[in-house]
């Protein structure tokens, strides 16, 4: 789960990441109010779940509170481009107004999952203030990383490591050290798979401050974190991916013409690889899990075929748990009840196969039964070129 | 022969009496797996399916003399019950639960170094030694005993790829679902390993996918160790990048996680690379 800048630094603040003083506007007056509070000169940066904003126009700086306000007139209801939210853009609809800080360097702090140590890592860059991924294409040799201990958590001789090893001076050494532990602490304590803070900026004056600041939640730990819950901004995600998750269904839409319903993550990607690869192009990517009922496939359908790009439809399963029995049952009662008009493809394999096929013989509707993978895909791409 | 499981392998189930544990075991039973119980905290001394219900994996483990665990435990307790059956000192553990929190497998990952348990999984649909074995979710029906070692990241996709070896009568030694988790046991190099020093194991099928660099590392192993003929394939090639992976994660594992690069690694490494799905079978025959 993703959440806002906004969010990222309340959460940080209490355990000790030093952040900006700041609040979260949704009118134009309230950034009047806010800027005047925090004594006129402030940043205004539009909070959407998309970095690049500063590019994109999302990030302003006013010397007083009526430019804030012009600012925030502006930004307030945009449509916000960057090279993370795709053409569509978001429309923004909250902002932060932060106090201004005297930066002397932009560093770059970020803990992940090192999947082939197992473990946390804590990664920090003298390079900050710039996409990380540059720094590691470019310069990998100001990426400094130290191991997280699953048990002891970062110590804090690493955090002294990552300090003094990004160049900061001694006199400012400490409270950067005291930052990076927080941050530790911050990212297990509320199982993140990702903490990043970039940019990680010391002042004129000596001191450390999380001026940006990005926590994507572990999805599987949410249960044991109701409170984070709360933070989840729907306007930030595709209404048709919401209404899949709610059914227990892995939805994510494209922009092709082949809608696919497929069990399995991997066979489902492996399904739009073959729809591209026979000269057509997937309309989305649908995983209906190992276990999919009756009702999760009509679920399913109707929401792949709320997408109005549509021209056929792939069912390509591998019944394991799913029995191809039950799901056969499931397509032609959602057929019926959907009064689905495109051409519908339907590959089954596994248990329960012929009694599947029968199912679906016998229901009298108009499916296309395929005989494995390749013929599925070609059969579909056919049909949705020729309803083009 | 196969590896990690065959005929003489006893198994204990861990989250013997929920739902989806009694259905796979009574599949695996019927399938010929040998089930020698099942733990479930509260309820030892009971029965289900006929076969004994203990309290902890000690107790059953010393009472059963199983070798072999598959756990169906819930999400929130998986991880505590990976560590418990290693900590029994069951040789082989099978997670199939899907979801489990990244840093609760940390930990456990991480209690399992030093140890010789080997973990397979979590989220993954097991392991089976066709004809002999089968410790997981898998339809027992599709496969055929027989050579080619299957090793694969996903778990209908796996299916797939057997489905199309045994199509062709081609059987398979043991398969293996590694699972599609940030944080596994038993990786590809593991796999790739046994299966190369496995005499009876005649050729590899490696089914990988975007995200991480399992499949580079893998590449190199067999690149530097394997002299068998490898089949590989690589889900994700029209995945749009970004959607699923995070880019920070990429760059500590050192890959791009992107299919394009990943086949670039597997070709170089003299493996042979399906391009379409449909043609993993075919391959392994024109490599057999």
């Amino acid at each position: 789960m993703k959440i806002h800048e906004y969010q990222a630094k309340a959460i940080l603040a209490p355990y000790g990441v030093p952040v900006p003083r700041g609040e979260v506007v949704y009118t134009a007056a309230e950034a009047e109010a806010a800027a005047r509070k925090l004594g006129g000169s402030v940043v205004v940066k539009a909070q959407i779940h998309a970095g690049g904003r500063g590019k994109g126009g999302g990030v302003k700086i006013a010397r007083s509170a009526p430019e804030a306000t012009e600012i925030a007139e502006k930004m307030l209801g945009m449509r916000l481009v960057t090279h993370q939210t795709g053409p569509e853009g978001r429309i923004v609809q909250r902002l932060l107004i932060e106090e201004t800080l005297p930066i002397e360097r932009e560093l770059y702090l970020g803990i992940v999952l090192d999947r082939s140590q197992g473990k946390p890592v804590c990664m920090a860059s003298s390079a900050g203030g710039v996409e990380i991924e540059e720094v590691a294409a470019r310069t990998p040799e100001l990426i400094l990383k130290e191991t997280i201990h699953p048990g002891f958590g970062l110590m804090p001789y690493q955090a002294r490591k990552l300090a003094f090893g990004m160049g900061i001076p001694e006199s400012a050494a400490s409270g950067a050290a005291a930052a990076i532990l927080a941050l530790a602490k911050a990212y297990q304590a509320t199982d993140a798979s990702l903490a990043e803070i970039n940019p990680f900026v010391l002042t004129t004056d000596g001191k450390a401050y999380a001026l940006d600041a990005k926590i994507n939640f572990d999805d599987n730990a949410l249960y044991r974190h109701k409170d984070l819950l709360e933070l989840r901004d729907l306007n930030e995600e595709d209404p048709l991916e919401v209404e899949a998750s709610r059914f227990g269904l892995s939805y994510i839409k494209l922009d092709g013409t082949v809608g696919c319903m497929v069990n399995g993550a991997g066979l489902a990607m492996a399904t739009m690889d073959i729809i591209k690869y026979a000269g057509g192009s997937p309309a989305n990517f649908l995983d209906v899990g190992g276990g999919a009922n009756a009702d999760q496939i009509r679920n399913a359908l109707r929401i792949l075929l709320s997408d109005r790009n549509v021209r056929a439809v792939l069912i390509n399963i591998f019944g394991g748990i799913l029995r191809c029995d039950t799901l056969a049952t499931g397509v032609v009662a959602a057929a019926r009840e959907l009064n689905i008009r495109v051409p519908m493809v339907i590959r089954m394999e596994g248990t329960n196969v012929e009694l599947g096929r029968r199912i679906l013989v016998e229901s009298g509707l108009d499916f296309t039964v395929a005989d494995g993978m390749r013929d599925a895909a070609e059969k579909v791409v056919k049909l949705a070129g020729a309803a083009q | 022969m196969s590896i990690l499981v065959d005929e003489n392998t006893r198994v204990i189930v861990q989250g013997f009496t929920g739902r989806e544990a009694t259905f796979h075991s009574e599949q695996s039973i019927a399938y010929g797996t040998r089930i020698v119980g099942g733990v479930v905290p509260g309820k030892g001394g009971s029965a289900h399916l006929n076969l004994p219900v203990f309290n902890t994996v000690a107790e059953a483990v010393k009472e059963t003399g199983a070798n072999a665990s598959v756990i169906f435990v819930p999400p929130a307790f998986a991880a505590d019950a990976i560590m418990e059956a290693a900590d029994s000192g069951i040789a082989l553990v099978v997670a199939i639960t899907e979801g489990i929190p990244a840093l609760d497998m940390v930990r456990a990952w991480n209690s399992l170094q030093g140890r010789s348990t080997r973990l397979i999984g979590p989220n993954c649909p097991g392991i089976i030694s066709p004809g002999k074995s089968k410790i997981g979710i898998m339809p027992g029906h599709i496969h055929k005993p027989g050579h080619v070692g299957v090793v694969s990241r996903s778990g209908t996709l796996t299916y797939e790829a057997v489905g199309q070896l045994t199509a062709l009568g081609i059987g398979q030694s043991t398969c293996i679902g590694i699972g599609g988790d940030p944080i596994i046991g038993t990786d590809f190099v593991d796999a790739i390993r046994l299966f190369n020093e496995d005499p009876d194991t005649r050729a590899i099928v490696m089914i990988g996918e975007i995200g991480g660099s399992a499949e580079e590392t893998a590449a190199a192993y067999v690149q530097s160790c394997v002299r068998k003929p490898v089949i590989g394939f690589v889900a994700g090639q029209t995945a749009p990048p970004g959607r699923r992976m995070g880019h920070a994660g990429a760059i500590i594992s050192g890959g791009s996680g992107k299919a394009a690069d990943k086949i670039k690694a597997m070709r170089a490494a003299g493996i042979s690379v399906c391009a379409s799905p449909a043609d993993i079978g075919e391959t392994v025959k024109s490599r057999l």
